[in-house]
């Protein structure tokens, strides 16, 4: 079913944004990164769910940012937050605690299991690209009720298997994932600027759900490193509403102005 | 207690070539004042440790203070990549770097042992990544108790660590505001700590339950306005986020970089 109430015309980073935002229950609480996590996470405060619990890992829990903060620990956080807590506090009693539902994680490589590369690409040795490392993936990947991965959709970041698992999806896929007994039960999506990816029962390979208005499954099978197959029922992700589309618009805006000012 | 003094003396006389130094600052009060006073001074083969070496690092390394480098997330962020950082490991520019690689629940972890005056940190890390296989300091360990398989580090115990914050007062009691980071654990997991301060107030007027590092735990206070540009002190000034990303360009090449340094950081020592 597609939308046709909307008149404006958006971006697929848009529709990204707006697709993982949706994701996003009221009242859950969601350990944030920065970047498309935090836009998504912001929105979905700012429309659907008011009463969502946003955690960065340099200390704020609760923040409301009226701007997006540009670094993971901008004062705009620490100012919009219920409390500051150290960030050594923030793994060992809040993550590590199981106190998170979500974790909302980007990536430089994502494998068809799930699995996270932000570390090398090529040999760990002799990288061929150094990339930034682990942060705070791997224990959100383990210890998140479950996981959300959203990143653009293209050959080079989707790969068949990954040059280096920073952060554990499904491992090797079936039960490889189980056998570790870890507290989250992993990514329960991959949202692209050109689709929505859940992993198959059994297998645990992701498939394509949805299909963003307007892509052709060609698009996603050129854009994606191993052969993508489409669940049975793939439905059309709804267009972005006026609403999500002005709200996120005005909270760029806003960002951009602030962050303008800043001296 | 905590002596006041200037930062030339105090890194001269706390900062030794080939120390572990952790320079620390989750994003907030990062002590590039410090930093710079470490590369005019030309401090060599230090190993560095630092949660998210961002610029701080990339001009440490870049100047070619370090030799190992021990992390766990290093980027510009919302910016890229650490150009100096990755010619340091990809070339070997201007000299090998060695890389020890953890995540952020291993190293706030690992600084709280320390701080705790434990040889070793136990948490729930690394499930399916393979990180432990290329860092043998990342191990398994059972629970005595039930046998369950966690995951322990070293404890992190730096030579130094330098913070900056917001104020200290005559005593040299320091207070942190705002974003915590793991300051307060990296100060108290050292043997030796450098705190620089926006300003010297004679009263504190700290909350019970500030976050106050009392003056007795720290060796040096020197003040430093403006010391943690262009990252932000919370109620002084804000981030410079077009220097971050001016940094993209200055750090791309070693030419740019190497000017930078000159007419930034160095030249400043005939001053």
């Amino acid at each position: 079913m597609t939308r046709l109430t909307t008149e404006i015309a958006y971006t697929t980073t848009e529709m990204m944004t707006v697709a993982a935002a949706r994701r996003l229950m009221d009242r859950a609480v969601c350990f944030v990164g920065i970047g498309l996590p935090s836009t998504a996470a912001n929105l979905a405060r700012l429309t659907h769910a008011p009463a969502i619990v946003l955690i960065y890992e340099s200390g704020p829990i609760g923040a409301k940012p009226g701007v997006l903060p540009l670094s993971i620990g901008d004062g705009e956080l620490a100012d919009t937050a219920d409390t500051v807590v150290s960030t050594a506090e923030i793994f060992r009693y809040w993550l590590q605690g199981e106190r998170i539902d979500v974790g909302f994680l980007g990536a430089a490589q994502v494998d068809r299991f799930g699995n996270i590369n932000t570390t090398v690409i090529g040999p760990y040795e002799h990288p061929v690209v150094r990339l930034p490392g682990a942060g705070g993936a791997p224990e959100i990947a383990g210890l998140a009720k479950e996981v959300l991965i959203v990143l653009e959709q293209s050959k080079r970041t989707f790969v068949a298997k990954v040059d280096f698992i920073t952060s554990a999806g499904y491992l090797n896929g079936g039960e490889d994932r189980a056998r570790l007994k870890l507290p989250g039960k992993g990514p329960v999506a991959i949202i692209t600027d050109l689709c929505i990816m859940e992993p198959e029962p059994v297998s645990n390979e992701f498939v394509v759900t949805n299909l963003h208005a307007g892509i052709t499954r060609a698009r996603v099978e050129e854009a994606t490193g191993w052969k993508i197959r489409f669940a049975e029922g793939m439905k059309e992700t709804p267009e972005p509403t006026d609403r999500e589309l002005s709200v996120l618009r005005d909270l760029h805006q806003r960002t951009a102005v602030a962050h303008g000012r800043a001296d | 207690m905590a002596e006041i003094v200037n930062l030339r003396d105090a890194v001269a006389s706390l900062i030794h070539d080939g120390d572990v130094v952790a320079l620390e600052g989750f994003t907030h009060l990062i002590p590039f004042a410090a930093a710079h006073e470490v590369i005019r001074q030309k401090r060599r083969d230090l190993t560095l440790v630092r949660m998210t070496p961002d610029l701080i690092y990339d001009q440490l390394i870049g100047a070619g203070c370090a030799r190992r480098l021990i992390f766990s997330w290093g980027g510009n962020p919302g910016v890229g990549s650490l150009h100096r950082f990755r010619d340091a490991v990809e070339h070997d520019w201007p000299r090998p770097l060695e890389v020890e690689e953890h995540s952020h629940a291993d190293m706030a972890n690992a600084y709280v042992a320390g701080a705790a005056n434990l040889p070793f940190a136990v948490f729930r890390g690394y499930a399916g990544s393979d990180l432990p296989r290329y860092n043998d300091r990342i191990r398994p360990v059972s629970c005595p108790f039930t046998g369950e398989v966690l995951t322990a580090v070293p404890s992190l115990r730096p030579d130094v660590t330098v913070i900056h914050a917001q104020r200290a007062d005559r005593k040299g009691n320091v207070l942190i505001r705002g974003i915590l980071g793991v300051q307060k654990e990296a100060v108290l997991a050292a043997r030796r700590a450098l705190v620089t301060v926006e300003e010297i107030v004679d009263d504190l007027k700290a909350d019970p339950n500030a976050c106050l590092l009392p003056h007795w735990v720290v060796s040096a206070v020197c003040v430093a306005p403006r010391g943690a540009h262009p990252s932000y002190a919370y109620g002084y000034y804000e981030r410079d986020n077009r220097f971050y990303q001016a940094w993209d360009t200055i750090a791309r090449t070693r030419e740019s970089f190497q000017t930078w340094l000159d007419e930034n950081v160095l030249k400043e020592q005939a001053a």
